[in-house]
C-alpha cells in the first residue's frame, strides 16, 4: 500500500504556555514510536490526532478522512487507548467490550466473534465475567487495548499502554503490540526508549513540543554507536 | 446509537443503588400522603355532597398529591444527573464516547433518552396510585392523562437542566446542588412578580411552577407544552456546545 494511513501535517496545538507541534505520516504495517519525557507534549498530541482534542492549526487525516471535517468516517477507521483506560469500573468485562462493539456499529451477528476475538488476542478469556473495577491494573490496561481494537480498525493508538504493569506484564503486551503491527497502523506513546526499540519500526522523538527526531529505529540504533546522544 | 447509550444509562442507573431507593422512598412518603389525602375525602364528602359543581376526587386527593411529589422530585432529580456527564469526565470516560464513530450530539440526546426513561419508570409507578381509584370510583381520565404527561414534561426539563449542570463539572456533589439551586429559582421566580409591575407577566412565563399547575388542574395548553420544549432543547444544545467546547481547551 503507497497511500499513507495516517497523515499528520503541520499540526500544532497550544497547551498551557507551550506548543505541541507534530508532522508525520504512517503507513499500514507500521509500529510508530513516539517517544519524549513527561510533560514534553506527546500526551497533547494523541489525543488530538484521535479527534479528543482539537488541533490549533494543521491537519490529521485518518485513512483519506479529515478527522475535523469527517470525524465519523475517520474515527471508524481508528482504535484509541488514552492514558487512563476508559472502562466502567462497575460493568463486567463481557459486558464493557459488548457495549463497545455496539458504539462502534458492530453488527449484532459478528458482535460475539469480534469478544471473542479480542478477548483471545488480549488474554481476556478467564476474566470475561468478572467486574472490571475489581480487576489488577494490568487487566484493566489489556480491557482497555481490547476496547481499541474490537471494531479491527486499521490504526491503532496505544497512550502509554505499560505504566504501571509488573515486567511480565510489559512483557505481554509489548508481544500485543508486535502482533497488532504486523496487519495494523500503530502508535505507541511512551517515555521509555527500551520499549521503542523492542516494539517500534520507526521512532518520533518529541521534546519541550518540538519534534526533534524522524527516523527508522535501525538508524537510531546505529546512531547510539557513534554516541549521538539526544537529550530526553 | 442514541439508543445505545440510553439503554447502558439506564441499566448503569438501576446497577446502584441510587436508582431502587428513590424509586422506594417516593412510593413510600407519595403513597402515605395518598392514604392521608384520601381519609380528608371522606371526611368532607359528606358536606360536598350538600353542594353543586364540588370538585371531584382527583381535585382533592390527585392534584394536591401530585403537587408535592413535584416539590419532592426538585430535589431528587439533581441526584439522578449528577452522575451523567460528571462521572464520564472524573473517570475519563467520555473519551470513548468521543473516539466512537459518533457526534456529540447522539451522546448527549442518549444520556438525555437514559433519564426520561427513568423518569417514565417513576411517574408511572406514582400513577398507580389514581388508577387504584378506578376500584371504587371513577376519576377524571382527561385530566389524569393531563397530569401525567405534566409530570413527564416538569421532570424531562429537569433532566435537561441537571445534564448541563453535569456537563460542566467533574465533582457530582457540585453538579447536585447547583442543579437544585437553579431549579427551585426557577420555581419560585415569579414570587418578585408583584412588585416589578410589567415584569410580573414575563416572570410568570419563566416560572416551571406556573405552567405545571395548570396541567395538574387539567388545563392542557399549547403554550405550557411550548415552555417546557424550549427550556429543555435549550439544555441539551447547551450541553453539546459545552462538551464541544471542551476539546478546544
Amino acid at each position: 500500500m503507497t497511500e499513507a494511513l495516517v497523515q499528520v501535517e503541520n499540526l500544532s496545538r497550544y497547551y498551557q504556555q507551550n506548543r505541541a507541534i507534530s508532522h508525520f505520516s504512517l503507513k499500514a504495517g507500521e509500529v510508530l514510536g513516539f517517544l519524549g519525557p513527561n510533560g514534553g507534549g506527546k500526551s497533547t498530541t494523541t489525543p488530538v490526532i484521535s479527534g479528543n482534542l482539537a488541533p490549533s492549526e494543521g491537519e490529521v487525516s485518518i485513512a483519506g478522512h479529515d478527522i475535523i471535517e469527517a470525524p465519523r468516517a475517520a474515527k471508524a477507521q481508528l482504535g484509541y487507548l488514552p492514558e487512563h483506560p476508559p472502562v466502567y469500573r462497575e460493568a463486567s468485562v463481557d459486558e464493557y467490550l459488548k457495549y463497545c462493539a455496539r458504539l462502534h456499529r458492530i453488527a449484532a451477528g459478528r458482535r460475539e466473534s469480534a469478544l471473542e476475538r479480542v478477548k483471545q488476542q488480549c488474554g481476556l478469556t478467564s476474566v470475561g465475567e468478572r467486574l472490571i473495577g475489581n480487576l489488577s491494573k494490568g487487566y484493566q490496561q489489556r480491557v482497555g487495548i481490547a476496547q481499541a481494537i474490537i471494531h479491527d480498525p486499521p490504526v491503532v493508538i496505544l497512550d502509554e499502554p505499560t505504566v504501571g504493569l509488573d515486567p511480565i506484564q510489559i512483557r505481554e503486551i509489548r508481544e500485543l503490540i508486535r502482533s497488532l503491527g504486523s496487519e495494523r497502523s500503530v502508535i505507541l506513546s511512551t517515555h521509555i526508549l527500551s520499549e521503542v526499540q523492542t516494539t517500534c519500526d520507526r521512532v518520533l522523538i518529541v521534546r519541550a513540543g518540538e519534534l526533534i527526531y524522524n527516523a527508522s529505529i535501525e538508524s537510531l540504533n546505529q546512531g547510539h554507536e557513534h554516541s549521538y546522544t539526544v537529550g530526553l | 446509537m442514541i439508543w445505545v447509550i440510553a439503554r447502558r444509562e439506564v441499566g448503569a442507573m438501576f446497577l446502584a443503588p441510587m436508582a431502587w431507593i428513590i424509586l422506594a422512598v417516593m412510593q413510600t412518603i407519595l403513597g402515605y400522603m395518598f392514604l392521608a389525602n384520601l381519609d380528608n375525602f371522606f371526611l368532607l364528602q359528606p358536606q360536598l355532597m350538600q353542594l353543586a359543581n364540588t370538585p371531584g376526587v382527583t381535585d382533592i386527593v390527585i392534584t394536591p398529591l401530585m403537587q408535592v411529589a413535584a416539590i419532592i422530585l426538585l430535589m431528587v432529580m439533581p441526584l439522578m444527573t449528577m452522575r451523567s456527564l460528571a462521572e464520564e469526565k472524573r473517570n475519563r470516560t467520555l473519551s470513548l464516547l468521543i473516539s466512537a464513530p459518533i457526534g456529540m450530539s447522539e451522546i448527549v440526546l442518549g444520556k438525555f433518552l437514559g433519564l426520561v426513561l427513568f423518569i417514565v419508570i417513576l411517574v408511572s409507578m406514582l400513577m398507580l396510585m389514581p388508577l387504584s381509584l378506578y376500584l371504587g370510583t371513577s376519576p377524571d381520565g382527561g385530566k389524569l392523562l393531563s397530569i401525567y404527561l405534566g409530570m413527564l414534561l416538569l421532570l424531562s426539563s429537569f433532566a435537561a437542566i441537571g445534564l448541563y449542570l453535569s456537563s460542566l463539572t467533574e465533582n457530582q456533589t457540585i453538579a447536585a446542588i447547583s442543579t437544585f439551586g437553579v431549579l427551585l429559582m426557577l420555581w419560585i421566580i415569579d414570587w418578585l412578580g408583584s412588585s416589578v409591575g410589567n415584569g410580573q407577566s414575563v416572570l410568570a412565563y419563566l416560572s416551571i411552577l406556573k405552567h405545571h399547575q395548570a396541567m395538574l388542574e387539567g388545563v392542557f395548553k399549547s403554550s405550557d407544552i411550548a415552555y417546557y420544549l424550549l427550556l429543555i432543547t435549550g439544555f441539551l444544545v447547551l450541553t453539546i456546545r459545552q462538551l464541544d467546547r471542551e476539546r478546544l481547551l
